[in-house]
Parts: C-alpha cells; structure tokens; sequence
C-alpha cells in the first residue's frame, strides 16, 4: 500500500492545479486521472478565455503546460489509472485502483469533473457513434459540407455550432428556449454566421436514422406549435453536464442533481475531503474557476494534514 | 437550549461511564484542538437524538490527565465507545454525523 499526503482524483485544471500547489507545499501527491490528463479542453480547440493568453490557446496545449507545471514540483502523476473505489481506514482515506493497487491518503482532493448530458430520446443509443456525437473536435471533421444540428443553448452549444461551420455546409442550433444562455460576444458570432440557423423554441423528441446512420431529427415545440422534422447527417448534442460524483457520494453531501457541495474554500461536509471543479456546485464552470478552486482546496487540504489530529 | 453532552471528569469518570448502564460514547477533546471543536455540533445532534440508547460524554484532557493517559490517548479528538465499562471501539480523528452513527450502530 503506497502512502501519501495528498490524494487528488482527476487530473484536468482543478487537480493539476491543485497538484501544483500542494507539490509546491511539500507535501507528497498524486494525481490519478482515468485517461490522459487535461480534463475537457483536451477536446476543445481553442480556449480564448483563460486569462494569460490573448491570442487564445489550444485545449491541449494548455493542459500539457499545466501538468508540466505540477510535475515540475514533484507532484506523481498517474494516468490512464482510474480509482475503482474510496474506503475509510481510522483517518485516513484508502484509494483503490482498478488494477487493485491500494493508496492510503490523509486527505483528498475530488476534481473529477463532469461528462456531457445525454438527451435520452429514441434513437440516441441506436445511433451514437453513427451521427450522434458530444464532441465536435472530435467528430466535426467527419460531417464536411454535410449538415448538421447542434442541441444546446449554453456557451458550448454556441461556441461549437461554430466550430462545426468549418466543416459543416448548414449546422441548425436547436434551443427549447426563445434566447440563448450563451455569452453575449459568442451569440454575436453565431447571429452573424450564415451557415447557422436557429430553430427557437424546439427540443428532440426522436434521432431518426436510415442505413445505420442519422438521417433526421424530429422537433416538438415548446411552444405548442406543430412538429418540425429536419433532415441531418449528424446531431451534435451540448445540454449541460453530470457530475462524476459517485465515488465519494457515500461519504460527502451533493445536491439534487449530483455536484459536490462546497464552501467557496473547496471544503466538503466530509473532514478531509475537498473538490474543484466541475464536480462542485459551483455557479460557473469554466478552465479559470476550476483551476482558482483546485488552488483553494489545496491549501485547505495543506491545513487539514497539519491539524487533522492534535498531540497531546 | 440544553446541553446534551454529559461532561466527564477524571473524578466521575467511574460512576459515570464504567458504572452506566447504558452504552457510553466518551470523546476525549481539548479547547485548542480544531477537528474537536468540529465534533461539538455533532456530538450534540447524536447525544439528543439518540438519548435514550446512548449516552454521549466529554472529556478535557487539559483538565483530565489520569484518564487519558489511562486510556493512551496520544491524539485528540478519540471518541471511545465503552459497554459495561470496557472498551469496545476506538475512532480517531473527525468525522461527519453519518460515519458517527454508523461506527456506533452496532450499540444503539
């Protein structure tokens, strides 16, 4: 069983940068991330709001110079090494791996992040894979000059129905509302760009396929209009995300939908635990608000191995 | 609001916790040691909610040596569960009322 300070599950901007501060302390860590670290800019393209780089970044440049950054003070790294379960032994936390390895913590820091909603409507499962995507970095060269929709009204909804007009000859943005929730400098673009077209008020009631693959999707109204059903190669879906919580739900209080509650320290209503990130409840989740909360959560989790136990 | 927490001191410490005859959770604390004064507010919760079935107690080590020494208390907070005068489980270290009330399920 391998021992250390600190334990930190996750290893996007939350846990990197909280594996920079509590290195940077001293205190022995590792961080464990169940594929390559950087979290989700690993999939986006360009990050043009994390602050430092006025000319915008790449997704995986940025995650390569922050898990360059924690290794360089010392902070162990273990991809590709996913936690199969958490467990309790006196004060201390006890990780297992699923390669049965076992890890004892004195303090962990959760900033396991978040995975893409799914819609759950017929058709999805049938045809993920086969036109039904979450990630258009990934797939949106696939769908040149062809047509695609875009589910979402939120910043990542927007910002990549306009990354798929690269590739893309028509990308219809569907929203179940009559205005987007995106920031305004970003709907700006999308009202501008003329492969964009809006369906307001709409939600997906089917993914409809032909040859093994998506052919249309048939649109309800919000509004009590009457059904809408277009034709499309590809459905690109961006409706908020799941906290992955469930590795510490029996230990730590979450809110209704699953995220981790915290104060705006990182501290969870379990001593010894804390989390950043996209698992907390945090309002916004963003690289920036990730990585300034894996740095407060951090330093609680520094105070808490020093106090945890006192001497008498 | 009244105080749930029975206080133990080294003199008492025999009719009060040895001679109970009921279960006693005895929490060994210290006015200057953060996690203990963490346990306060839950230590109370479980002290009213599971009167009755268990008694719940703390000890000030500052003021009360003899008894922890005699139980090796090297570390604060240590929460002691004793029936019929022994000891029959140890937990150090903070902890949220939910692993409280599970650690002592078994005597409730």
């Amino acid at each position: 069983m391998q021992e250390v300070d600190i334990a930190i599950i996750g290893g996007g901007p939350a846990g990197l940068t909280a594996a920079l501060y509590t290195s940077r302390a001293r205190a022995s860590t590792v961080v464990f991330d169940s594929g390559m670290t950087g979290g989700q800019i690993v999939t986006t393209e360009h990050v043009e709001n994390y602050p430092g780089f006025p000319e915008g970044i790449a997704g995986p440049e940025l995650g390569r110079l922050m898990l360059e950054q924690a290794q360089r003070f010392g902070a162990f790294i273990e991809a590709f090494n996913s936690i199969e379960s958490v467990g309790l032994d006196g004060i201390d936390f006890v990780l297992k791996t699923t390669e049965d390895e076992e890890y004892r913590a004195k303090s962990l820091i959760i900033a396991t992040g978040a995975v893409p909603k799914k819609l759950g409507v017929p058709g999805e499962a049938e045809f993920t894979g086969r036109g039904v995507s979450w990630c258009a970095t990934c797939d949106g060269a696939l769908f040149r000059d062809k047509v695609v929709a875009v589910i979402g009204g939120g910043d990542a909804a927007v910002e990549e129905a306009i990354f798929l007009t690269k590739f893309a000859r028509e990308v219809h943005l569907v929203h179940r509302r009559d205005e987007l929730r995106a920031t305004k400098c970003i709907q700006e673009r999308c009202f501008e760009n003329d492969k964009i077209i809006l369906h307001w008020s709409r939600a997906v009631a089917e993914i409809i396929g032909e040859n093994g693959k998506v052919s249309a999707i048939r649109l309800p109204s919000t509004k009590a209009d009457p059904d809408e059903t277009i034709a499309v190669d590809g459905v690109f879906e961006f409706v908020g995300v799941d906290p992955k919580s469930d590795l510490v739900k029996h230990l730590v209080d979450c809110n209704e939908a699953g995220f981790i509650k915290t104060d705006h320290n990182g501290i969870t209503t379990y001593p010894g635990i804390f989390a950043a990130g996209d698992v907390t409840d945090s309002e916004l989740k963003q690289v920036v608000t990730a990585a300034g909360r894996g740095a407060s959560a951090a330093f609680e989790a520094l105070r808490y191995i020093d106090a945890r136990l006192c001497t008498i | 609001m009244a105080e749930n927490v029975m206080q133990v001191t080294d003199a008492a410490f025999e009719a009060s916790v040895v001679k109970s005859d009921k279960p006693v959770l005895l929490d060994f604390w210290a006015p200057w040691c953060g996690p203990c004064r963490m346990m306060e507010p839950v230590l109370e919760e479980v002290a009213g909610e599971q009167a009755g079935k268990i008694v719940v107690g703390k000890l000030n080590v500052d003021e009360n040596p003899g008894t922890a020494t005699k139980f090796d208390i090297l570390s604060i907070p240590t929460l002691l569960v004793f029936v019929n005068g022994e000891v029959v489980k140890k937990l150090v270290g903070a902890m949220p009322k939910k692993r409280l009330l599970e650690e002592i399920s078994p005597w409730v």
